[in-house]
């Protein structure tokens, strides 16, 4: 049963916001008493999928769900798709325009980086509907 | 190492923070892409960045990340200082060079972080 949900809807483009809705569920998760060392691996995910959905996506939403025995990391996007679901997966690999490496992001780490920050992930994606990403973490 | 040592070590001032000179810091990092620091970073880990936007101090609040050196003479801005002094980063600047001062860290014995493994889950 879901004790806790809260959407934090990401705009396509707003880099000056981009970080805040992590920002949020991170301070979430310690007044709610999450141990810290799930907490660091949550807000890296956050992080990354919130600046994914910033430079990738058509706009979409983070979700955070708790439970009892663990938390949920959704992100879900309006678009466009990911292609090739295991080179996206591949260090190194990224589609992100110069500005967004001038920022100092588009290394093409971010979903190997989630991965590694997610006690279960999954990847779905579909060309013209959408991607959603699940991390998820057991207490 | 202390962070007071980083210091004296890079002939850096300290813009913010300077109440954190004994924290202890037992690795270091190097990098402008955050896309980098965010892969690799542990909370005691000195980052050290010639990239200069309020993002740098988002990644390090992400990572629990305490310590940023300014390389290259780079000056954070006011948003910037306003956010790490929100969060508790220290901000030091120093004219060295990224390459330098990862040269002189390394010599007096700090050494660089290894990143996590990537575990089996599935895709």
């Amino acid at each position: 049963m879901v004790l806790y949900r809260e959407v934090f809807p990401v705009e396509r483009g707003d880099f000056a916001s981009a970080g805040s809705a992590s920002s949020k569920i991170k301070r979430t998760l310690k007044k709610m008493g999450v141990d810290p060392s799930i907490i660091r691996e949550v807000s890296i995910c956050s992080y990354e999928l919130e600046l994914n959905l910033v430079i990738h996506s058509l706009g979409g939403e983070l979700v955070l769900e708790l439970t009892e025995r663990g938390l949920t990391l959704i992100s879900s996007d309006r678009g466009p798709g990911i292609a090739d679901l295991e080179l996206v997966m591949k260090e190194g690999y990224s589609t992100a325009p110069e500005s967004v490496r001038a920022m100092g992001f588009g290394a093409g780490m971010g979903l190997p980086n989630v991965k590694r920050h997610s006690q279960i992930f999954s990847l779905e994606s579909e060309i013209g509907k959408g991607t959603k990403i699940r991390s998820e973490y057991s207490f | 190492m202390k962070l007071g040592d980083v210091a004296k070590i890079l002939d850096a001032c300290v813009i913010c923070g300077k109440d954190m000179l004994d924290f202890e810091v037992d690795s270091a990092f190097g990098a402008d892409l955050m896309s980098d620091v965010l892969a690799f970073v542990k909370p005691t880990t000195l980052v050290l960045t010639g990239m200069m936007n309020p993002h740098v101090i988002r990644t390090a609040e992400m990572l629990d990340v305490h310590c940023i050196v300014c390389v290259r003479g780079k000056q954070p801005t006011q948003e910037m200082l306003d956010e790490a002094d929100k969060i508790g980063v220290a901000l030091l600047s120093t004219e060295k060079t990224l390459y330098t001062c990862c040269g002189l860290l390394y010599a007096a014995g700090l050494r660089g972080c290894e990143r996590k493994e990537v575990h089996d889950g599935s895709v």
